[in-house]
């Protein structure tokens, strides 16, 4: 019975000081098998992979390919046993050539030197296999994230062959990508691959995953084949209770008095078409949109990190700068934008530091905040928005992503916003810290606060938006609002495919 | 108490090389007074140490940022041949010093024009002053080695005010003065904040490029004030070798000072101590009695030995040591090594 | 297809193209073959130690050592054939062997230690120059028949030009260097190295041997600089060869080469010699400016160099797809 099992790993066991990360896994993977492997954050998945990978040492336990011990010392060696992996941010180099970076190290020669052209000859042949039609001799950085993608996955096929780990491959992809990399997967599915696929969006594992294995707390949950179980079943496992309020969809009728700020024929050549816009106190809008449609290049222009270049914006019929961010903070706009580590946290200053960044901005450098008064201001937000570990003075970076999203959040309240735009707000964060960030929100329209939120989960932009705008190809293209609010209508909007945008205002203004 | 702490290994490693001179120069603690004028060992590492002190301290403030400044040797040159070429030409010492600030000021200004505006990294945008400021400096001398006898600005190099030397003056009260703006004002956190992650600080609302040029100013102004001090010293502007070699010197003292050169936490302090030890190695090789050749290799000897104790990956096994006994914190992100 | 990734390089060559016609029309005889074969043996030196630079900073690093290290082997030569009967080129082959292994151990202590390459060559640069003058603090002249002989073999050009020994190793090592940066796997490696270096590691990208293999390289040809700068001279002296690294580093850039690396070209680098010659050439040339625009105008240089490639990189970093 165990002939068909590729991989098999059992009784793991893996320890870091003080911590059990993995206790007593088993994990089995079949050839031509798409295997999800699903967890919140600290349920021990990447561990398990890492163990899998020789990247750690596992403390217990026994890994068995094709039936045969291993135990790889480093993710090369891994590799050289046949089992690669792909990361969510592309590790190839973008100044090498797609040929170089697919060959590196296996160069063919000819006369002690490299022969280019067979190395660009055959790193085509392999990519035509994947659908891939590129010219390899262009430096890799000259094709798009997606296209890079599926050259690392040719890339470790071709070097591991047996097991493919991918580690939340989607989540830099738009939905034509996610769809070309599921075909290619299952291509390499009948060729008796097996396949680890590790990944927050539970729609794409319903689409992709033949049996689900679930982890919570370093211990495996339980292992289900993926058509025997069901979201909500699934959730409740990931999470171990059920899911509240959040599922269910609530309309606002918010009442669209005299808004707070309008924007007329705003836009930015490249980044995002002339839009409208108008904004009342008190509101959430909703913006939904694939990756690159336009949707995060909405909120930079709004905030001045891409200056706008053409139309203006009105704050109460005053018009108003916003083509720098300090501009636009000025206006008492604030901004959590969505690559939280690079855009958001400054990593080695102190949450207290963090906390008060904004404001101290704002004040200018020769205006110091007291210190006691940051204290005081962190220990509000600290416990506020329940922000852990509670010491204000450990550097951000040892916080988890959650409580990283809460200390910027806390950011901008503190400079007391009237206009907050998040970015993907519950991008990659832990399902508790995800319900808090939602309800933070909607307690934050309820004191007045407008906002607009940017959302790739559709569920959460219905349950709380008052109105949705739906973005495509750099152009606001449809308006949905109040009871018309629907992941149903939203989807529509998305996957309308007519040439002229429609783009139709319905309500107030 | 804390900070301290953090400087422990910076004044440990200073008490044992001014030890070191003691042991073989017993005299080296002998202070007298000549001339209305300190005089003695430890008075001479304070003194010597004026250039490269002054220059860690515009340098802390400029790598703090993720920057570095290769050009504060030459801009050395260029403000001590714009300061000597002025008294040499009738102005007063008053308008020397001013005019050299100036220089410094400029110079400054179009390094952080270039690193702010242009957003050129700062290695290559001060490269460029590095090569191209000793032309310029022998622009001003015309070549020559421009000699004064202008009193006041003598004053400057060898000059004393209540019998110590000023260029140990100079150097301390710029340095008490900076440490004071910075901390007391909101201009440390922020500089720290673009040195960590300059793109998060910009959409937090810092005025990232202003900073930016000010800490590359305030560079121009210590390398204005060392090179005052250089040329007043010999009474002379040598286009040729004021300040030669002075920035590698005063970077070396930012980063024995505890300063990393990836940016981010910086202290002043720090870098006016290794400035400091740096001093005490060059008096304490030429008190030694070894012969002067020999200089180099010792001064590189021990740069290798205080950068190897401080060896980010000597640091990471440590950590691991440490680890082991006591329980964990999340584990950081991974460090990538940057190159600079 | 016009590949961006050489626009440096072509802009680079035309500089100098440029550059030399504007010369040409002042001074005609800038084209003679005497003066052609003068720039090759004038540059010699810089030009060798600008290769090993080249590689040094495309793999994103820096090597500060290269002026002390060429001063030391030409002490050192010259302190050896002063006191023993060694064959000259049983000295080049210690010279080579003794800066190949310098170098060597500072890549070590670079990628072992994770200490930045510019703070390890700097003390690097300080043991190399201090070395250079425990042997000797007094310039030591080289009197050998083989350096006569050396000195005294040339190709010669039609128009009295002369490719001297020293001009036409040069090329040779611009060649190798092509080559080698170019068509071997180190070579790629080097390339892969300034791209980043923990996704080469998961790449599999041989850190510890590439990073020990170029600043070996780089030493050794420091040492090869050496022994050129020896025979082009005829004498060792500790205090030569001073700011050697701040030309290589201007040489590379101008040559196209990118200073945070990952980019960059062998073959850019010796037009970025050649152009630095030119320079002091038209100097020499015009006879009434000083030698201290060379600096001045190498800074120019640099600066529009630097802001081209600013360019460049935007143009690169439109959206694509």
């Amino acid at each position: 019975m165990l002939n068909s099992s590729l991989l098999v790993a059992t009784n793991i066991d893996k320890n870091f000081p003080g911590v059990k990360a993995l206790s007593q896994v088993n994990f089995t993977l079949q050839a031509g098998q798409i295997h999800a492997l699903l967890g919140e954050n600290g349920a021990g998945k990447s561990t398990l992979i890492k163990c899998l990978t020789g990247a750690y040492r596992r403390d217990g336990g026994d890994i068995l390919l094709l039936g045969k011990n291993i135990n790889p010392k480093d993710t090369l060696d891994a590799q050289k046993l046949g089992i690669g992996t792909v990361y969510q941010e592309v590790n190839l180099l973008g100044n090498l050539s797609v040929a170089e970076n697919m060959m590196i190290g296996r160069q063919p020669m000819r006369w002690g030197m490299i022969n280019v052209k067979e190395m660009n000859r055959y790193s085509k042949a392999l990519l035509s296999q994947y659908g891939l039609e590129i010219d390899t001799s262009l430096l890799l950085s000259s094709y798009s994230i997606g296209v890079q993608q599926i050259i690392a996955i040719a890339r470790a096929v071709d070097l591991s062959g047996k097991v493919l780990i991918l580690d939340e491959p989607t989540a830099s992809l738009d939905s034509a990508e996610v769809k070309m990399l599921f075909g290619i997967l299952r291509k390499l599915k009948d060729r008796g691959l097996g396949i680890v696929f590790i990944s927050h969006f539970l729609d794409q594992v319903f689409d992709i995953s033949d049996q689900i294995t679930v982890l919570r707390n370093g211990q495996l949950i339980e292992s289900v084949a993926t058509d025997e179980i069901d979201s909500i079943d699934l959730v409740t496992m990931m999470l171990g209770y059920e899911l509240g309020e959040e599922n269910k969809t609530k309309h606002y009728n918010h009442s669209q008095g005299e808004p707070l700020l309008s924007f007329t024929d705003f836009g930015k050549r490249q980044k995002i078409n002339p839009f409208n816009l108008n904004i009342a106190k008190g509101e959430v809008v909703g913006i939904a949109g694939l990756l690159g449609s336009g949707r995060t290049e909405t909120a930079e222009t709004l905030f001045g990190v891409t200056a706008h270049d053409s139309g203006v914006a009105k704050l109460q019929d005053k018009v108003i700068d916003l083509s720098t961010p300090r501009a636009a903070i000025a206006n008492r706009f604030g901004f959590c934008p969505e690559d939280r580590k690079n855009d958001g946290i400054i990593g080695d200053l102190s949450v207290r530091e963090n906390i008060i960044l904004a404001l101290q901005a704002q004040r200018g450098w020769a205006k110091p905040l007291p210190l006691s008064e940051q204290k005081k201001l962190c220990e509000h937000y600290i416990k506020a928005l329940d922000i852990r570990p509670t010491d204000p003075e450990k550097p951000i970076r040892l916080l988890s992503g959650g409580n990283q999203q809460k200390v910027i959040l806390a950011r901008w309240l503190a400079t007391n916003p009237q206009f907050l735009i998040l970015d993907e707000p519950t991008r990659g964060i832990d399902v508790g810290a995800h319900a808090e960030i939602i309800r933070l929100i909607e307690s934050l329209c309820d004191k007045g606060m407008s906002l607009l939120v940017i959302s790739s989960e559709l569920d959460e932009l219905v349950a709380y938006s008052h109105r949705v705008i739906v973005v495509r190809e750099h152009q606001h293209v449809a308006e949905i609002i109040g009871a018309d609010i629907s992941t149903d209508n939203i989807i529509n909007a998305i996957a309308a495919n007519s040439v002229e945008p429609e783009y139709v205002l319905k309500g107030a203004i | 108490m804390n900070s301290l702490k953090r400087l422990a290994p910076q004044l440990i490693t200073l008490a044992v090389i001014i030890l070191l001179n003691y042991l073989v120069f017993p005299d080296f603690f002998n202070i007298k007074i000549a001339n209305g004028k300190f005089y003695g060992s430890l008075i001479d590492v304070l003194n010597r140490g004026a250039p490269v002190a002054l220059l860690a301290i515009g340098m802390t403030l400029v790598i703090a940022t993720k920057g570095i400044d290769l050009s504060v040797g030459a801009m050395m040159a260029i403000c001590g041949a714009v300061a000597a070429s002025t008294v040499d030409s009738g102005g007063s010492v008053y308008l020397a010093l001013s005019l050299a600030l100036l220089a410094g000021v400029i110079c400054g200004a179009w390094n952080g024009v270039l690193v702010a505006f242009l957003n050129i990294q700062p290695i290559i945008s001060t490269l460029i002053l590095m090569v191209a400021g000793r032309g310029i400096a022998q622009l001003i001398t015309k070549g020559a080695i421009l000699t004064f006898t202008d009193p006041g600005l003598i004053f400057i190099g060898s000059g004393s005010v209540f019998s110590i030397p000023t260029p140990i003056l100079i150097w301390i009260f710029a340095g008490i003065s900076v440490t004071f703006i910075v901390r007391k004002t909101a201009l440390g956190m922020l500089i720290e904040a673009i040195g960590i992650n300059q793109r998060a600080s910009s959409f937090s609302g810092i005025n990232a490029r202003v900073l930016l040029i000010m800490v590359y100013v305030v560079s121009g102004l210590c390398a204005a004030m060392a090179g005052t001090i250089a040329a007043a010293d010999i009474r002379g502007a040598d286009a040729n070798n004021s300040g030669l070699w002075l920035e590698l010197d005063a970077i070396l003292a930012v980063v024995i000072g505890g300063t990393s050169l990836l940016g981010g936490r910086f202290t002043l302090i720090g870098s006016l101590i290794g400035a400091m030890i740096i001093q005490s190695i060059n008096t304490g090789i030429l008190l030694s009695g070894f012969p002067p050749e020999f200089n180099l290799i010792i001064k590189a000897a021990i740069i290798v030995i205080v950068l190897i104790i401080q060896s980010p990956a000597l640091k990471a096994h440590y950590q691991t040591y440490r680890d082991t006994k006591k329980p964990p914190e999340p584990a950081p992100a991974p460090s990538s090594r940057t190159t600079s | 297809m016009m590949q961006s990734r050489y626009l440096p390089l072509i802009a680079t060559a035309l500089i100098f193209v440029i550059a030399y016609a504007l010369c040409y029309l002042q001074y005609p005889n800038i084209l003679s073959t005497r003066v052609v074969g003068n720039l090759f043996t004038d540059n010699a030196f810089l030009g060798i130690a600008a290769v090993g630079m080249t590689f040094v900073i495309i793999s994103g690093g820096i090597d500060l050592s290269i002026g002390s290290v060429i001063a030391f082997t030409g002490v050192f030569i010259a302190a050896m054939l002063a006191n023993t009967s060694l064959h000259p080129l049983l000295v080049f082959g210690l010279a080579l062997t003794i800066s190949a292994s310098f170098g060597a151990m500072m890549g070590g202590i670079i990628h072992y230690l994770q200490m930045p390459p510019f703070v390890v060559t700097l003390a690097g640069m300080f043991l190399a120059r201090g070395m250079a003058l425990v042997i000797s603090t007094e310039s030591i002249p080289v009197k050998h028949e083989f350096y006569t002989f050396i000195q005294e073999s040339f190709y010669r050009l039609p128009g009295g030009g002369r490719i001297t020994t020293i001009g036409a190793l040069m090329l040779i090592v611009f060649i190798v260097g092509i080559l080698l940066a170019h068509r071997t796997k180190f070579g790629a490696n080097v390339f892969a190295l300034g791209g980043g270096i923990q996704t080469s590691k998961l790449m599999g990208v041989p850190l510890a041997s590439t990073t020990i293999g170029i600043y070996a390289i780089s030493g050794f040809l420091a040492g090869l600089a050496g022994i050129t700068f020896s025979l082009y001279t005829s004498a060792g002296y500790s205090l030569a060869a001073v700011g050697v690294e701040l030309d290589a580093i201007a040489a590379v850039v101008i040559g196209g080469a990118l200073l945070t690396g990952g980019s960059g070209f062998i073959a850019g680098t010796l037009i970025g010699v050649l152009i630095m010659g030119l320079i002091q050439t038209y100097i020499i040339f015009d006879g009434t400016l000083s030698s201290w625009w060379t600096k001045i105008v190498i800074g120019i240089l640099l600066f529009v160099f630097i802001i081209m490639q600013k360019g460049f990189l935007l143009a690169a970093s439109a959206p694509k797809k």
